[in-house]
């Protein structure tokens, strides 16, 4: 296990190099392990040990098997989790252990979710006016009532709902309506990181596009950073600046968006690539995927280590995998 | 009842208000629909479009503040006497659909998963319990049965995870149960509404196949409310298009994807990204959905439709029959309208889909 910590270092290091601007990450996540025990003999370790940073204004996508731990990973990150161990550094303050008032003021302005499943994140009995004006509220961000009241009509102007919308409860939405105002709710803070747990994907994609196209303008607006929860692959490639691959709660791979797409190595990451639905229907009636089988091909996650390849991108695996690999 | 011989579940137009504190939602506009036996059809559309409260109606599941203006959503069934059977759904009360039907025979997967899943019950008791509710079984093999089809539905660790609590399963392990739970009961029509938005593209694969399976072997009817269109082009025979509460396209797979005819088909088909190029910016379809707390004048769609014309803003347009499978609610069919080329950009790519075709013919 040292020797994954030594070579994330020396990976985190090198990728802040390659950068031309040299600036500090804004999200520095190392070895991070959130394990969930559930009985005296199963414990469900959920991440095992994941480095990765944010860089300010940027989009890191996050993609994975459905149970790879994305969502625990931003569940700990904005510590709705205490992580079991490891380290995790937003804007250069420890936030993996406890938490002194200041540091929690910080986190609650400076740091937002947008949750996966909009209707057990919405308050059933407050209206929608009020859902997305309450860190407004929490945080005093307005002089006048009227001031509150625009800022929130706008906000659902700019997700595609409308100022009428405030007077209704979540259970009066549709699905996507529901995810709308979560995702309202989280940019009306400006905040500095936005942790979006598969956020578009209860939207058509109509709206998907205006939803994606309007938390880009937010992040050319305000600098604000993403981390992107999805396992809609077309739209991470889109949106993100890098991407990391997460299978079984280990990161196996990780580049910028082109290097993950134009030359895949993890077999995982090949296997997901190949599994995407063309809107093809002759296609799509023929084609088969690249199917994945990590005990049949006898990966073994725990003894990979990160190999770099060029630029940042870089993938786990022993040596004799890696040249298989590559 | 008269009902379409083939068809085994047909909505015939279904008109559904919701009371409100800002006055009273049309939400559903004359909907038609018709389901065959074994098939599989789609609805995609704008959210908020009506597609969930739709197949709600047919479940009994509309909310408190709904009205059922008109329509009928007749079903097909053999009684427990193996007696074909006719009934209208919207005319049963809630206790008999729940008796009769609900699970039993027509089985729903909810667009939330937690809306079905009991916070305080572990899921392998939830599995179960659906399996005994619709099947004189023993505990011991409806215990098997759930197991397997936990494991179906790709579960790892089944027999552990049977012991969990929804909470502490993943979004997508979450929806998986609630798939399985809705297999459990052998349905003959199974509804799901966004059944993978939480799975990632291996596991959603795996989920369509195991459907289309049961469906190869049981004659399962299948409704998916979708809005991923590479779902629709693995899984449909038919697609029908939604907008403001109406159905405003109907046609086959092939013709939804290669010859697209409602303007707003049109702006979905081009609102996806395209793997294969590097847009800097995703084509969103102008304008917003009309606020049907006021009843749109003329065509729903016109004040977002770069090629409305007059009569668009006076009357809707009725459904155009463009071939035995292709319907279109858009005056732009009418013989007497101008000929509107596709947009550019829209028939280029639709030229890509059909050379990729080839190369798998
Ligand atoms: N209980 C309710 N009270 C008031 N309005 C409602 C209620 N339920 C649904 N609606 C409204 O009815 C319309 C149709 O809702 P529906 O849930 O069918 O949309 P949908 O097509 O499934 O959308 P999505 O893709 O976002 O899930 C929406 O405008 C919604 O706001
Ligand atoms: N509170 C909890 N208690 C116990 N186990 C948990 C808890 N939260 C998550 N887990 C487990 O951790 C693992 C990772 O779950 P997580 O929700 O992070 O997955 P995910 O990658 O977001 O998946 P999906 O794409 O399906 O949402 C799963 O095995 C899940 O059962
Ligand atoms: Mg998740
Ligand atoms: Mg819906």
């Amino acid at each position: 296990m040292s020797d994954v910590m030594t070579e994330t270092r020396e990976q985190a290091t090198a990728q802040q190099a390659t950068r031309a601007d040299n600036t500090q990450a804004i999200l520095k996540v190392t070895d991070l392990k959130q394990h969930f025990p559930i009985s005296r003999n199963f414990t469900v370790k959920a991440v095992n040990g994941v480095s990765f940073e944010i860089y300010p204004g940027e989009t890191y996508g996050l993609v994975g098997e459905s149970g790879s731990g994305k969502t625990t990973i931003g569940r700990s990150i904005i510590r709705l989790h205490t992580p079991t161990e490891g380290s995790i550094l937003f804007q250069d303050k420890e936030i993996a252990g406890s938490l002194d008032h200041e540091t929690k003021q910080m986190l609650r302005r400076d740091m937002q979710m947008i949750f996966q499943d909009p209707m057990s994140s919405l308050n059933p009995r407050k209206k929608v006016g009020d859902i997305i004006g309450e860190g407004l509220d929490i945080h005093k961000r307005y002089s006048s009532s009227q001031e509150r009241s625009d800022a929130v009509a706008d906000m659902l102007k700019k997700v595609g709902l409308s100022p009428t919308h405030a007077e209704r409860y979540p259970h009066q939405f549709s699905g996507g309506q529901r995810q709308r105002v979560g995702i309202a709710r989280a940019l009306i803070m400006n905040p500095k990181l936005i942790i979006a747990d598969e956020c578009i994907s209860a939207l058509d994609v109509s709206i998907q596009a205006q939803v994606v196209n309007l938390m880009k303008d937010i992040q050319d607006e305000i600098g604000c950073a993403y981390l992107f929860i999805a396992h809609d692959l077309s739209m991470v490639k889109y949106i993100s600046d890098r991407i990391g691959v997460l299978h079984l709660g280990y990161m196996v791979e990780t580049g910028t968006t082109d290097e993950i797409f134009s030359n895949p190595v993890h077999p995982y990451t090949k296997s997901l690539l190949s599994a995407v639905p063309h809107p093809n229907p002759e296609v799509e009636k023929k084609r088969h995927s690249v199917p994945y089988d990590k005990d049949a091909e006898g990966v073994d996650y725990s003894v990979g280590t990160i190999h770099q390849l060029e630029g940042t991108h870089s993938v786990l695996a022993t040596d004799e995998e890696f040249s298989r690999w590559t | 009842m008269e009902m379409n011989e083939k068809a085994i579940l047909e909505v015939r137009d279904l008109d559904i208000s919701f009371k409100t504190n800002a006055g009273v939602i049309h939400a559903i506009r004359g909907v038609n629909l018709d389901l065959q036996k074994g098939e599989t059809v789609a609805i995609v559309g704008e959210s908020g479009s009506g597609k969930s409260v739709t197949v709600k109606a047919a479940v009994g599941l509309l909310d408190a503040n709904a009205t059922v203006n008109a329509g009928q959503i007749l079903y097909r069934y053999k009684d427990d006497n193996g007696n074909e059977e006719v009934v209208d759904l919207l005319t049963m009360s809630k206790r008999e659909l729940r008796k009769k039907i609900n699970g039993r025979r027509i089985a729903m997967v909810f667009q939330d998963p937690m809306t079905s899943l009991d916070p305080t019950m572990t899921i392998g008791k939830q599995v179960m319990e659906g399996i005994l509710l619709h099947k004189k079984q023993d505990k011991n093999a409806a215990y098997a049965r759930a197991l397997e089809l936990l494991e179906l539905v790709g579960i790892t660790d089944a027999e552990k995870r049977m012991k969990n609590y929804p909470h502490q399963l993943s979004g997508g392990m979450r929806q998986r149960v609630v798939i399985a739970m809705a297999l459990a009961s052998d349905p003959d029509i199974l509804i799901c509404d966004e059944p993978t938005t939480a799975l990632d593209v291996t596991i959603q694969a795996r989920i369509l196949e195991l459907i289309k399976d049961v469906q190869e072997r049981l004659g399962l009817s299948v409704i998916y409310i979708t809005h991923d269109l590479g779902v629709v082009a693995k899984v449909a025979d038919y697609v029908n298009v939604m907008y403001a509460g109406r159905i405003v396209e109907v046609a086959n797979v092939n013709e939804i994807f290669y010859e697209p005819r409602h303007p707003y088909t049109w702006g979905l088909l081009a609102a996806m990204p395209d793997l294969e190029l590097d847009d800097d910016r995703l084509n969103s379809i102008p304008g917003s959905p009309p606020n049907l707390l006021h009843e749109p004048e003329g065509d729903a769609f016109a004040p977002r439709n770069a090629y409305a014309m007059a009569i668009d803003e006076k009357m809707a347009p009725p459904m155009f029959k463009l071939s035995d499978t292709h319907f279109v609610a858009s005056w732009l069919a009418h013989p007497d309208a101008p000929q509107i080329e596709l947009p550019d950009e829209l028939k280029a790519r639709i030229e890509r889909s059909r050379k990729e075709a080839q190369s798998y013919a």
